[in-house]
């Protein structure tokens, strides 16, 4: 049987995390339970619930006319811990606009909708874990979680993995944002190097000319051998 | 070696992406082998009101026990008129119904659903299983079994007394009724 080992607690946030309020009344008080890993752990959902569309991992292009803001290439890797690519793996994605508006009714904050731009795409990874999206960079936006409370420009992904072990939903930070050490979900995460691994590189190689900027993001999911286990021969 | 990326909360925005396809609540189609059963979840907060922007996903072996993934070593095919994953957000009274079918025993647990809740508030998802109460073999399930007396009660989905098709499961996320949930 194949073996997951658990993240260290320090990389990941613990869930009840005061300064993010909204964890308050939801964060569960006892401990989790540790189980081993059975067959409904180690298989999991695959992909093939939905078709991909020609325009799914191109946000400007899901609509009449582009989308105002900034264009950028969002690409990387899906890997495990081990460095093993995952390949023909579901990568899902969502983002406010420019202006730092998300397209959802729920969203108030009075900044304009785009009409050009939805904020969601999808992607299969190739055979080597890669996938890309061409979006426009998300703008930073205000919430109500304390005074003056801004989110940083983030960009929100979700992927499935080999099994129910490696599902992942997580948010993507760009470099050098101002508005990051102020950011409680952000730094509900006590490692500052576990921090770092969810802020995106600028990368000229995957920049194109006169065209977008690009941000390399690997995906790193949990991987099955990461400390070595010596069995009996 | 990497590391793996740290998990944050889905937000309150996800339905724009992630739950657009309602038909991801139904999980069977014409001819799926086995009992056709309703699942229907209420999802609660720490104040017992409901979680109305949460989503809720699951992960189930098929009317014969067997998962749809290719690390299932068990020798039947899976059915291929069920699929074992579904996934839906709450509505505003925090329920979230699911159409499947009663699942088979994989490899000496009792008959179970695993499931992934995820809702802003919450920074990691949370896993936790819903299994059956009626069902014999609760007692020989070892991951039941890893779980205090006292509390497997919170696993237990019952059957709707007025709709024989439904079962009925809460997940209180605190509270004196806590749900178990599971560090995978």
């Amino acid at each position: 049987m194949k073996h997951y080992p658990r993240p260290e607690r320090c990389e990941q946030a613990p869930l009840l995390h005061p300064p993010y309020r909204a964890s308050l009344r939801r964060a569960p008080h006892r401990p989790l339970i540790q189980i081993p890993h059975t067959l409904s752990e180690l298989t999991g959902p695959l992909y093939g619930h939905n078709p991909i569309g020609e325009t799914d991992n191109d946000l400007t292009r899901q609509h009449f006319g582009e989308p105002v803001g900034q264009r950028i290439i969002v690409a990387g890797r899906v890997i495990d811990e081990d460095g093993r690519a995952i390949p023909n793996t579901l990568v899902e994605l969502w983002q406010c606009n420019a202006a730092g508006r998300y397209r959802h009714h729920a969203d108030n904050h009075h900044a304009p909708l785009d009409p050009n731009f939805s904020g969601a795409g999808r992607t299969l990874t190739d055979e080597n874990g890669n996938y890309r999206f061409l979006t426009i960079k998300p703008g930073a936006y205000p919430w109500r979680n304390h005074r003056n409370a801004w989110r940083p420009a983030h960009i929100h992904f979700s992927l499935f993995g080999p099994c129910l072990i490696t599902r992942l939903i997580t948010q993507m930070y760009f470099p050098n944002d101002p508005l990051l050490p102020f950011d409680p979900i952000s730094q509900s995460i006590p490692d500052e190097r576990a921090r770092q691994r969810l802020i995106c590189h600028l990368d000229l190689d995957l920049t194109e000319p006169e065209f977008a900027l690009g941000y390399r993001f690997d995906l790193i999911l949990r991987g099955r051998n990461a400390t070595p286990f010596e069995g009996p021969s | 070696m990497s590391r793996c990326l740290p998990a944050q909360t889905v937000g309150p925005f996800f339905h724009l992406c992630l739950t657009k396809d309602p038909t991801l609540g139904c999980m069977t189609r014409p001819g799926a082998k086995g009992e056709h059963i309703r699942v229907r979840f209420r999802l609660l907060d720490g104040d017992q009101a409901p979680v109305p922007d949460g989503m809720l996903e699951i992960w189930q072996a098929d009317a014969n026990g067997k998962y749809d993934h290719p690390d299932d070593p068990q020798q039947q095919s899976p059915d291929p008129a069920f699929c074992g994953f579904g996934r839906l957000a709450t509505d505003e009274d925090g329920v979230a119904i699911f159409e499947t079918v009663y699942p088979g025993r994989a490899a000496g647990d009792a008959p179970h659903l695993s499931v992934n809740v995820f809702a802003r508030g919450l920074l990691d998802r949370l896993c936790t299983r819903v299994y059956f109460a009626d069902h014999p073999a609760l007692a020989e399930d070892p991951v039941l079994a890893l779980v205090p007396e006292d509390r497997r009660e919170t696993l237990l989905a019952r059957r709707d007394p007025a709709d024989p098709a439904q079962w009925n499961f809460e997940i209180h996320l605190q509270g004196a009724e806590e749900t178990v949930f599971f560090d995978l």
